[in-house]
């Protein structure tokens, strides 16, 4: 078990793409959580997310404020992480030769999975550390206050966002597996990521009750309440405070035990071609 | 024990039998080649025997134990596959911790197939009878009693594929188990001390290789040879004998020479040449397998 999450850690710390993708996560956070609402407030400009203010750029709500990418474009990208790594093994066919080496399909796959939840934290705490460097450089600018969260606040942010990360690196993984590669399930994980999800909280969830109420029980929708209930702003795409953030919490949670469980029965049962 | 034991071994993809009640057993300490044409069931039947296929029925036991064990055994199945972005050491590293095995084993393996010198390059860059090597160096990380190769000496120029020859040899001499497939006959009749020969799923042969040669006869020249041809279906039997290129080839034990000579010079016959007939495996693995290829 140990050997394999060691062998998967080589695999994924050795990946350009994984430091590709953590650097576009870093950059669109920045981009988006302080340097265009930072733009915004201190030119004056007026528009639909003006309401933001100087006030969500500053240390005192970095949790919430770099919590709010995840429901949706932080989760895409994490999605993509966990299909890479995981419908890597169809594309190049490798998966035969791991399997060959002696470990079982359970063991290989829990080191995958460790090995995602371990990168699914750092990006959680490069995200957070991003945040706090950008808001102290912000609250500095502007001579603003530089108080910070309570320390609880902090590690239950971390914690929220290191749930949802997993999660979604977890339905990544497991499309990599039902798919047996990478281009279609990237293609589908991002479909759902970025317009299903879309489609079914603005359009059909204000047109029909019974989809406005069985959303509640989608993991994006999941993902964006917990992150509301922790401060991140309404109005970043996703982010809904649909129900508290324990039964979101409890959402998140079902769909990655399910997307672990999934994974894990339909790897065991296939053959290997 | 034997290493390799397959008891009715069936695969099937909906309609699609792939392999057919196959019995198999390779003996401890042999070369054994696993010979068919392409598409004849031999890379499925290998993958059943390494548990990455499920077999639809029957039995397969390595070193006694049902598939799922692979501490002993090292395979190279169906050409190399790596992460291209890693050198060929960092894969062997990563095939490594799998394995449980120590890093320094990387070195050994890696100088076995003559790859130290470009082990630090990604695996991206290497040519195809290089990743092969590759292929078979993770194949020997476990130092295995037991070594699987799938047409190893695929993409190899003829040194490297006199290179691997010459290592499966030796891992033979040495005492391991080898079971190769290959397609190649020269390659098999050069290295392998019994040859199953594989057809449609089904096995149709199985010996030594220097047995299945001497399943021979005579070749006779002689004249006149319609009268010669007619003499000897009489004496042995209208299947014993066939015309090919102007010469008699007869299914009879080499011993009987003498005495089939005399016949014919009683019965008139000029015989001018009478010689052992001995089968190369081309035409042995010619006559069983119907001369088929991507039969499925």
């Amino acid at each position: 078990m140990v050997g394999s999450f060691r062998a998967e850690l080589l695999k994924l710390s050795k990946r350009p793409a994984t430091w590709l993708l953590l650097g576009i996560a870093l950059s669109l956070g920045a981009l988006f959580a302080y340097v265009i609402p930072y733009l915004g407030a201190t030119s004056g400009t007026t528009g639909a997310t003006a309401d933001r203010g100087l006030a969500a750029t500053l240390p005192a709500n970095i949790v919430g404020n770099t919590l709010g990418g995840y429901p949706v474009f932080l989760g895409a990208l994490l999605v993509v992480l966990g299909v890479l790594f995981v419908g890597g093994e169809y594309g190049w066919g490798s998966w035969k030769t791991v399997l060959t080496q002696g470990p079982s399909r359970t063991t290989v796959l829990v080191g995958k999975f460790g090995v995602l939840a371990l990168t699914s934290l750092g990006f959680v705490l490069a995200i957070l550390l991003m945040g706090t460097v950008a808001s102290v450089l912000i609250a500095v600018a502007e001579d603003a206050s530089m108080t910070f969260p309570s320390a609880f606040d902090i590690v239950r942010g971390i914690g929220a966002g290191w749930l949802i990360a997993t999660m979604w690196t977890m339905f990544g993984a497991v499309l990599g597996i039902l798919l047996r590669g990478v281009a279609l399930a990237v293609g589908l994980g991002l479909v759902w990521m970025l317009a299903v999800q879309n489609l079914i909280s603005q359009l059909a969830a204000p047109l029909l009750p019974w989809v406005d109420s069985a959303q509640r029980g989608l993991p994006g929708p999941g993902a964006g309440a917990l992150v509301a209930s922790l401060g991140a702003p309404t109005g970043t795409p996703g982010v809904e405070a649909l129900m508290g953030g324990g039964p979101a919490t409890l959402v998140v949670a079902a769909y990655l035990v399910f997307f672990v469980a999934l994974g894990a029965v339909v790897l065991r049962r296939r053959d290997i071609l | 024990m034997e290493p390799v034991v397959c008891e009715k071994l069936t695969k099937r993809y909906g309609e699609v039998v792939a392999v057919q009640d196959l019995d198999l057993s390779v003996r401890a300490g042999e070369v054994y080649g696993f010979l068919g044409p392409n598409g004849a069931g031999k890379t499925t039947t290998l993958r059943m025997l390494l548990g990455l296929v499920r077999p639809t029925s029957g039995r397969v036991l390595l070193h006694g134990k049902p598939p799922g064990d692979l501490s002993g055994v090292g395979a190279l199945i169906e050409g190399p596959a790596f992460y291209p972005y890693l050198s060929g050491r960092d894969n062997l590293r990563v095939l490594a911790r799998y394995a449980g095995v120590d890093d320094r084993r990387i070195d050994v393996v890696l100088d076995l197939v003559d790859l130290s010198d470009r082990a630090r390059h990604k695996f991206a860059t290497y040519s195809l009878g290089m990743k092969q090597r590759l292929g078979v160096a993770a194949a020997l990380l476990k130092d295995p009693q037991l070594l699987i190769l799938d047409e190893p000496t695929n993409g190899l120029d003829p040194a490297g594929m006199a290179d691997m020859r010459a290592l499966i040899r030796r891992l033979g001499a040495a005492g391991s188990t080898v079971l190769i497939s290959s397609h190649l006959l020269g390659e098999v009749e050069q290295i392998c001390d019994r040859v199953g020969i594989v057809a449609r799923g089904a096995l149709v042969a199985e010996n030594t290789v220097a047995e299945m040669r001497s399943e021979a006869g005579l070749r006779i020249a002689a004249a006149p040879v319609d009268d010669a041809a007619a003499w000897l279906r009489l004496l042995l039997g209208p299947s014993a004998v066939s015309v090919v290129d102007g010469a008699l080839d007869v299914t009879v034990s080499p011993s009987r020479a003498a005495e089939i000579n005399e016949s014919m010079v009683k019965a008139g016959i000029a015989v001018s040449e009478l010689r052992t007939r001995e089968r190369d495996l081309e035409q042995v693995f010619l006559e069983l397998t119907g001369g088929e290829s991507n039969g499925r």
